[in-house]
């Protein structure tokens, strides 16, 4: 069915059709938009981004073969155009090799222990904690945040994240593990009110 | 960790716990893991938040969003297409 629609907007869009191409960006450009955000942390850039992601997209419409879904090429397209925009900001951030090895000792220093997994799933998704988790995303260094973005929100494999990146693959495992260790450090300090009070009740 | 008795095993299971949680790690060092965590409460915690902060992420990013209204003003006229532009 997918395929079936994704072919008819296709020839639209092929033939010119304006409001195909509306109604595409309408579909589309809240899911994108977000993407090109949790990537690069900063709004204008996420906005100038999703401009020129529909813009390649439309020129680059008769390279698009439909082996994937058309929102899935558009994904394709915004990552690695956001990718590029941070690689210009800060060249060496993404290249570079480092940090491949994991210190257990190191990164367990200071650990929270908060079972925040017992909270009811009305108390876990609140709006206000779904503001906490995108914050908590945009405040992870660029090294980390990319690699979790890929594999665990746009769900890249191992492989393909460590090509989008030009990162060993036992890289992209060391930085996906920083990151969601980091980020569920976060989550537990965030909680942690929550479950206490959940305890007393 | 806050609280939390160092052994070698507790850092040691660290490294290997992003595999473990995607299923991707092979049946002997997760035997180690799930033998270990039997006795090793805060372990447990760290693993099942773990498993939980990816699952709330996962699900964060599967909900439909809005874009914000200016961007999407703009981006339509960049388009030019701001006459489909539904408000």
């Amino acid at each position: 069915m997918v395929e079936r629609q994704d072919d008819a907007t296709l020839e639209a869009l092929r033939s010119g059709d304006r409001e195909a191409f509306a109604s595409l960006v309408e579909d589309t450009s809240p899911q994108l938009y977000r993407t090109a955000l949790q990537i690069l942390a900063n709004e204008q850039d996420a906005e100038d981004v999703l401009q020129e992601t529909y813009i390649k997209a439309l020129k680059a419409l008769h390279e698009f073969e439909g082996r994937s879904s058309l929102s899935t090429w558009l994904h394709r397209i915004i990552v690695n155009e956001a990718l590029m925009l941070l690689r210009k900001r800060k060249a060496p951030m993404l290249s570079v090799e480092e940090g491949t090895s994991f210190n257990g000792e190191e990164e367990s220093e200071g650990m929270e222990i908060v079972d925040f997994c017992c909270l009811p799933e009305g108390e876990l998704m609140t709006a206000e904690s779904r503001l906490f988790m995108e914050r908590a995303i945009q405040d992870l260094p660029d090294t980390l945040r990319t690699v979790f973005v890929l594999r665990d929100l746009e769900g890249y494999s191992i492989q393909e994240t460590a090509e989008s990146l030009n990162l060993s693959e036992s890289n992209v495992k060391t930085r996906l593990l920083r990151a969601r260790l980091r980020l569920r450090q976060e989550l537990s300090g965030y909680y942690s009110e929550k479950v206490v009070k959940e305890k007393s009740e | 960790m806050t609280d939390h008795q160092h052994d070698y095993k507790c850092s040691n299971m660290l490294g290997n716990l992003s595999d473990y949680i995607d299923g991707e790690l092979q049946a002997d060092l997760c035997a180690q893991i799930e033998e270990h965590m039997k006795t090793c409460e805060n372990c447990r915690v760290v693993v099942n938040t773990l498993r939980k902060t990816v699952e709330l992420y996962e699900k964060c990013s599967e909900e439909k969003i809005a874009i914000p209204g200016d961007v999407k003003e703009r981006l339509f006229a960049r388009l030019e297409i701001q006459e489909y532009l539904k408000r």
